[in-house]
């Protein structure tokens, strides 16, 4: 008789459960798409350099250590956002940062990096979204985190904000340096 | 004036999407274009999340274009060339999500969502029907006498 009792909160509780999946569900972010290539190798690419006394890269020069890759363009404003904390990146000699510049004109490109700082041990260009196909962009800018192995290890969407970076960026760069 | 409206009316029923294919995209051979175009109608831009790459007029969603294209142009069978997108972009970028274990729970939540409100009733009205009315289905001998009285006078009054 008290099983019948308690019935009625079998649907309650169902109830419960799926209004609490849909509410954490609301809290996602829907542009933010999950990348299909964590714990993946770097794709296979090869970029022309953009600044003449810079050499451009490939993915078989993602090896031996720890990366950032970051994807920019100079038309795109949270990139002027997120830049000085690469200039801090480089400045402090954390980790090399390897620039992807993409979609963009070299004269602008180079104009912006002349205006706010060039941060890049390495720049490659990829006009024509060639190697963005290849990593998966879909705006600008995109960061990835390479390991010494050359397997991308995370992704950041958007630009990098200080929490980012301080809760997550450094320390699972510091991390992978061991 | 009435052919107008007719020609109209006729023109818009058969009217449909041209997409967002540029004329310069378009491949010479048209049985390539037209698989390029199904296979665009099933992979979604990603800036502009709700549309098909043949929909958006996103750039990336042109270059999506234009990369389904170059991939048929080399060989690539359509599978393949969903493939190739689902293992940089994610399953995402597919319209239809594949059916695997991540995604059982969505392909067959409704079913399953459907058959348990289905046996929830079931077990509810099957409980109903043996819930007796108080009092057995005989009637009280004080019931008995007091239908046969009203019965009788019913009878008394009829002419």
């Amino acid at each position: 008789m008290l099983a019948r009792r308690v019935l009625f909160l079998v649907p309650l509780s169902a109830f419960l459960v799926l209004a609490v999946y849909l509410w954490a569900g609301l809290q996602n972010d829907p542009r933010i798409i999950p990348s299909a290539l964590i714990d993946q190798p770097v794709p296979e690419f090869e970029l022309p350099p953009l600044v003449p006394d810079k050499l451009g890269f490939g993915n078989k020069d993602l090896n031996g250590q720890v990366f950032i890759v970051n994807i920019f363009a100079s038309w795109c404003l949270p990139c002027r956002v997120e830049h000085p904390l690469l200039m801090k990146l480089a400045e402090e000699n954390i980790v090399p940062v390897y620039g992807i510049n993409w979609k963009d004109r070299p004269a602008d490109a180079l104009a912006w990096l002349a205006e706010l700082g060039d941060p890049y041990a390495r720049i490659g260009q990829d006009p024509d979204n060639n190697a963005g196909v290849d990593f998966g962009v879909y705006g600008v800018p995109e960061t990835y985190i390479i390991d010494a192995e050359g397997r991308i290890r995370f992704k950041q969407v958007g630009p990098i904000f200080p929490e980012i970076l301080e809760e997550t960026i450094l320390p699972l760069i510091r991390e992978l340096q061991g | 004036m009435i052919r107008a409206a007719v020609l109209c009316a006729l023109l818009l029923t058969f009217a449909s999407a041209a997409g967002a294919v540029e004329p310069s995209e378009v491949l010479d051979d048209p049985m390539l274009e037209s698989r390029a175009r199904a296979l665009s109608t099933h992979i979604r831009c990603l800036v502009c999340q709700n549309q098909s790459i043949d929909d958006s007029n996103a750039d990336l969603a042109r270059d999506l274009r234009i990369l389904v294209r170059e991939r048929l142009v080399a060989g690539d069978s359509d599978q393949g060339v969903l493939d190739y997108l689902s293992s940089r972009y994610g399953d995402f970028v597919l319209l239809k999500p594949p059916i695997k274990p991540e995604t059982w729970a969505l392909w067959f939540g409704p079913i399953g969502i459907f058959l348990l409100a289905f046996a929830g009733a079931a077990f509810y009205f099957r409980g109903r029907r043996h819930v007796v009315p108080q009092g057995g289905d005989q009637l009280a001998a004080d019931e008995a006498r007091q239908l046969s009285q009203l019965l009788g006078e019913d009878d008394e009054q009829q002419p």
